[in-house]
C-alpha cells in the first residue's frame, strides 16, 4: 500500500512600502496596504476560494477517503483577516471534515529557526496560538519556513512537542536512498521526516502547463499511473507544493482544477493507492533509517540550500542587524513593536535581495516588488533603521540610561 | 557682446553640476551685459518632426517656478533653442548603445521613473550610437548658426558633446569660438580614456580661439595632457547662485549626526573613500548616520561594501535626488564630504557651505583652489577623511567655525564676477578674430 500524502504551503508576506532616507524618524507605516490588499484578494479569488470549494467537494465526493494538508502562516492569516475573511471561513469548513490537517510553523515565514533557539520558538509558538484560535487545532506535524532543516533544526522542532517534520527529498542529501519512505533525525529519533518527491511534486507545480515537456498534457490517469508505478519501491509519496500552484502559478485555463478533481478517483482507482495527511502517513509507516543532514537545506533553487535568502552580504548583514534588535524588543515587550518585528522577520524581504538569478531568476521574481537585489536591500535597510530609532526612543523614555546602544542596566531590564 | 551658447539643460532638469554651472554662468552673464541664445539638446520624445525649436526663457522650466526665479533682465538677454537629441551631460560611449540597445529590442521609448536612477528620457529616434549623435547634432547646430547669422559675436561651447557643434557652427559663421572646459576625460575615466572622447576633445580645443578650464587643476591638464597652447588657456573658476528665498531648515528627525556625500556614484567622485572612511568612524562614535545621496554606475558595488562592512543601519542611501530634494539634503546635513579622486572643479561643496554646512573635499578638486575654509585631505587617505569626519561632528566649535567662515568665504563667489572673466575672454577672442 502506497500513501500519497499532499501538503499545500499557504502563504503572502506583508510587503514593504517604498520607505525613503527621507521619511525615517517620522513615518512609522512601513507597509505596502494597496499592494498588499490587491495581490491578497486576488490570490484569494483565483486560488484560495475556487482551490477550497474544489478540495471540499473532493473530501465529500470521496467519502472522505480524500486527505489532505495545509500550512497557513501568521502572515497570511493576517492578512486574510484584513482582507479576505471568506477565505478563513472557508479553511475552518476544511477543518471540520477532518479530513485536512494544519501543520505548525514559524508565524511570519521567518529564518528564525537560523537565528537563535529562542526566536525560533518563540515564532513557532505564536503560530500555534493562532492555529488554535483561528481552526481549533494544535498542530502536531511541523514544516519550516522552505522546508529549511538541519539535523540541529529537527531536533529542535522535536523539543518543542512535533512528532514529525517535512523536509525536501534533496539529491545531495539523500544520494541514493529514495524520498518515498519514512526516516527519523538522528538527534532525535523519536521525530520522523517526511521528505518532499521533488520529480512528481514539481510535475504539477512547474511543469503542468509547460508545452516543452515531453509529459505535456498531463492527466490525471498518467499521473496516477506514475504513483502506482510498482517498479518505483516506496511507502508514501510526499506531493508538497505551494498552494498558489493551483490558479496562480498554473492559471484556470490550464486545466490545473479539472486535474485535481480528476485525480481523486484516478488514485483511487489503484487498489494500491490511499491518501493520507502528514501526521497520518507518518504513523503509518516506520522509519526505515536516520537521515543525515548536517547542513542546512530547504526546497528552494536548484542548490536546495539557504544561498535564497543569506546568500551575499546583502542579506547576512539584514539579517545580522535585525536578529540584533531582540533584546530591545524583549525589554520592550509591546504588542506593537512586536507586529512590526514580526512582519520584518519574514523571509520573503531576504529573498528580494537574491542576486543568483541565473536558473531561478522567474521564481524569484514572482510578486516581487522591487526593480533589483539593491532596491530591496536599501529599502530593507531604511525601514529597519528606523525602526530601531523607534524601540531605541521608546526603551529610553521608559529608562534613561536604555537606548544609547549601551547594555541595559538590570533594574530596567 | 552677444554669444551663441551650445549648453546643457536647466534646472530641474539636471544630472550634475554642468546644469547648475551652465545655469549660474547664463545669469551672471545676463548681468555683464552679454545676450545668450542658449541651445540645449533635448530629446522630446517624438510628438513632431522638428528638430529645432525656439523656447522663451519665459516657458522654461526651473527650480522655485518660473516668474519668481528670471528677472526682466534675464529675459530680456537670454534666448533658448532647443534641439531634438539623445545627448545627455556625462553619458559615455558605452552607456548610450546600451539604452539604444534596449530602445531596439522594446520599441518604445524610455522614461526613468525609478527612484534610484537620474531622470532622462531616451528615444531611438536619433543616432544609433553616441558618435553618431555628436555629428547629426552638429550638422544640427550648423543649420541653427546659418539662420542666426549675424545675431552673435561669439560661440561658447560647453564640454566635448557639443565641441563639433561649436566647430560648425564657426565654419558657418566665421565667429571666433570659445570652448569650456568642466571636465575632461581624464576625470571621469582615470587613465583608461576613451581614445575617441580623447580625440574630440583635443580637436574641439585646438579648433578653438580660447579655451575656459574651471579650474587650474583642469589647466594643467589641458595644457599637459591634451598639448593645447598655453596662452590661449584661461582659467575661470565657478561660482555659486544663492537662491532669493531664504528656505527655512526642515525638521531634523533623527538624533544622529549626518554626513553626506552627494553626487554621481561613479569612479570619479571617490564613493569608495567616504565608504571606508565611515567604517572607521563608526567604530568610534555610535551617534551618527552616513547618506550616499545619488546614482551611478558604482551603486551596486557600494552597496555591497556597505554591507560586507556591516553597517548598513547606519549607513543610508537615498537614490538620484532632484532641485529640492538636493537643498533638503544639505540642511539635513552636518557635515559634506567630497572624496573626488578628480574633480575638475566641483560645485556641490559651495551649495552645502551657502546651507551652512561644513564640508570636507579632496585636494584633487578645483574647488579646493578657491576655498579657505574647508577641511582639505587627500582622496585616498582614508584615515584622514575619517578623522576630519570626527573632529566636525564631535568638537562642535570646529564645525560652527567652518560654517560661518564658510558661508562668507562662498558668499564672495559670485557669477557676475566669474560672468565678467568669460566677458573678458570673449572680447579677448573677437578683438584677437578681428586683427
Amino acid at each position: 500500500m502506497k500513501t500519497i500524502c499532499f501538503y499545500f504551503q499557504v502563504h503572502q508576506p506583508r510587503r514593504l512600502k517604498r520607505y525613503r532616507f527621507f521619511d525615517m524618524g517620522q513615518d512609522h507605516n512601513y507597509l505596502d496596504e494597496l499592494s498588499n490588499r490587491s495581490i491578497m484578494q486576488q490570490v484569494a479569488r483565483r486560488c484560495y476560494l475556487p482551490m477550497n470549494n474544489l478540495l471540499l467537494n473532493m473530501i465529500r465526493e470521496s467519502e472522505g477517503r480524500f486527505r489532505c494538508t495545509f500550512s497557513i502562516t501568521g502572515s497570511a492569516v493576517e492578512q486574510m483577516r484584513l482582507y479576505a475573511p471568506e477565505v478563513l471561513e472557508s479553511f475552518r469548513n476544511l477543518a471540520r471534515t477532518g479530513c485536512v490537517e494544519f501543520l505548525g510553523e514559524t508565524y511570519s515565514h521567518s529564518l528564525a529557526s537560523l537565528a537563535s533557539k529562542e526566536d525560533f520558538r518563540q515564532q513557532v509558538a505564536l503560530h500555534t496560538r493562532l492555529m488554535q484560535e483561528e481552526f481549533g487545532v494544535t498542530p502536531a506535524a511541523f514544516r519550516n519556513t522552505e522546508l529549511i532543516y538541519s539535523d540541529r533544526i529537527g531536533a529542535d522542532v522535536a523539543e518543542m512537542g512535533f512528532r514529525t517534520m517535512l523536509a525536501e527529498g534533496a539529491r545531495h542529501v539523500m544520494g541514493w536512498k529514495s524520498p518515498d519512505f519514512v526516516y527519523a533525525n538522528p538527534l532525535d529519533q523519536r521525530l520522523r521526516l517526511l521528505l518532499r518527491n521533488y520529480k512528481l511534486s514539481d510535475d504539477i507545480a512547474f511543469r503542468f502547463s509547460n508545452r516543452e515537456w515531453d509529459q505535456w498534457p498531463l492527466t490525471a490517469d498518467k499521473y496516477a499511473g506514475w504513483l502506482a508505478d510498482g517498479e518505483q519501491q516506496g511507502e508514501v509519496i510526499n506531493l508538497f507544493m505551494d498552494y498558489e500552484t493551483f490558479g496562480e502559478h498554473q492559471h484556470a485555463d490550464t486545466g490545473i482544477f479539472d486535474f485535481m478533481k480528476a485525480l481523486v478517483p484516478a488514485v483511487l482507482a489503484h487498489r494500491e493507492l490511499q491518501f493520507a495527511t502528514v501526521s497520518e502517513a507518518a504513523e503509518a509507516h516506520r522509519p526505515v533509517a536516520v537521515l543525515h543532514s548536517p547542513h542546512v537545506m530547504s526546497w528552494a533553487d536548484e542548490e536546495r540550500d539557504v544561498t535564497a535568502w543569506l546568500g551575499n552580504e546583502m542579506q547576512n548583514e539584514a539579517f545580522s542587524k535585525l536578529y540584533a534588535l531582540r533584546p530591545l524588543l524583549r525589554q520592550l515587550d509591546s504588542p506593537d513593536f512586536d507586529h512590526v518585528w514580526n512582519f520584518m522577520q519574514t523571509s520573503d524581504h531576504f529573498y528580494y535581495m537574491a542576486t543568483k538569478w541565473l536558473s531561478d531568476g522567474d521564481v524569484h521574481a514572482y510578486f516581487n516588488p522591487y526593480e533589483s537585489s539593491y532596491d530591496a536591500f536599501i529599502n530593507y535597510m531604511n525601514v529597519l533603521s528606523d525602526f530601531e530609532i523607534e524601540l531605541r526612543r521608546a526603551a529610553a523614555a521608559r529608562c534613561p540610561e536604555a537606548g544609547r546602544g549601551e547594555p541595559v542596566p538590570a533594574e530596567c531590564a | 557682446m552677444r554669444v551663441l551658447m551650445f549648453g546643457w539643460e536647466f534646472p530641474p532638469h539636471i544630472a550634475g553640476g554642468l546644469g547648475t554651472a551652465c545655469y549660474g554662468m547664463t545669469r551672471g552673464l545676463a548681468r555683464n551685459d552679454v545676450e545668450v541664445i542658449f541651445v540645449v539638446p533635448r530629446a522630446y520624445g517624438d510628438e513632431d518632426q522638428r528638430f529645432v525649436r525656439v523656447v522663451n526663457a519665459s516657458d522654461v522650466e526651473t527650480l522655485g517656478g518660473r516668474e519668481q526665479e528670471f528677472s526682466t533682465e534675464f529675459l530680456d538677454k537670454v534666448s533658448f533653442i532647443h534641439i531634438d537629441s539623445n545627448m545627455v551631460p556625462y553619458i559615455s560611449p558605452e552607456e548610450y548603445a546600451v539604452y539604444h540597445d534596449e530602445f531596439v529590442r522594446r520599441g518604445e521609448t524610455r522614461r526613468e521613473t525609478d527612484l534610484w536612477r537620474k531622470r532622462y528620457t531616451f528615444s531611438g529616434k536619433y543616432g544609433a550610437n553616441l558618435m553618431e549623435e555628436v555629428a547629426r547634432y552638429a550638422m544640427v547646430a550648423a543649420q541653427v548658426a546659418r539662420d542666426l547669422e549675424g545675431q552673435f559675436d561669439v560661440i561658447h561651447a560647453h564640454d566635448w558633446l557639443t565641441y563639433f557643434a561649436g566647430i560648425a557652427a564657426k565654419r558657418v559663421s566665421g565667429n571666433p569660438r570659445v570652448v569650456h572646459m568642466h571636465a575632461t576625460e581624464y576625470d571621469r575615466s582615470g587613465e583608461n580614456v576613451n581614445r575617441q572622447v580623447y580625440d574630440i576633445e583635443k580637436a574641439g580645443m585646438q579648433a578653438a580661439d580660447r579655451v575656459i578650464a574651471v579650474s587650474d587643476l583642469t589647466r594643467r591638464i589641458v595644457v599637459e595632457r591634451y598639448g593645447i597652447e598655453a596662452r590661449k588657456v584661461v582659467t575661470v573658476h565657478n561660482a555659486v547662485r544663492f537662491g532669493t528665498k531664504e528656505e527655512k531648515a526642515p525638521e531634523r528627525s533623527v538624533d544622529e549626526k549626518i554626513v553626506t556625500f552627494l553626487g554621481r556614484i561613479t569612479y570619479q567622485k571617490g564613493p569608495d573613500y567616504f565608504v571606508e572612511a565611515a567604517a572607521k568612524v563608526l567604530a568610534r562614535v555610535p551617534n551618527v548616520r552616513f547618506v550616499m545621496a545619488g546614482s551611478g554606475d558604482m551603486m551596486q558595488h557600494v552597496v555591497r561594501r556597505v554591507a560586507r562592512l556591516g553597517i548598513a543601519d547606519r549607513f543610508h542611501f537615498t537614490g538620484f535626488l532632484r532641485g529640492e530634494e538636493v537643498q533638503r539634503m544639505f540642511r539635513l546635513s552636518d557635515v559634506y564630504v567630497m572624496p573626488s579622486v578628480s574633480e575638475p572643479f566641483g560645485i556641490s561643496p559651495l551649495e552645502a557651505m551657502r546651507s551652512g554646512v561644513p564640508v570636507i573635499i579632496s585636494r584633487q578638486s578645483g574647488v579646493a583652489e578657491v576655498l579657505d575654509y574647508a577641511v582639505k585631505i587627500n582622496y585616498w587617505d582614508v584615515d584622514a577623511l575619517a578623522d576630519a569626519i570626527y573632529g566636525l561632528i564631535s568638537y562642535p566649535a570646529l564645525g560652527r567655525m567652518f560654517a560661518t567662515k564658510g558661508l562668507e568665504e562662498v558668499n564672495g563667489l559670485k557669477w557676475s564676477s566669474a560672468a565678467a572673466k568669460i566677458k573678458a575672454v570673449y572680447e579677448a577672442a573677437v578683438a584677437e578674430a578681428e586683427a
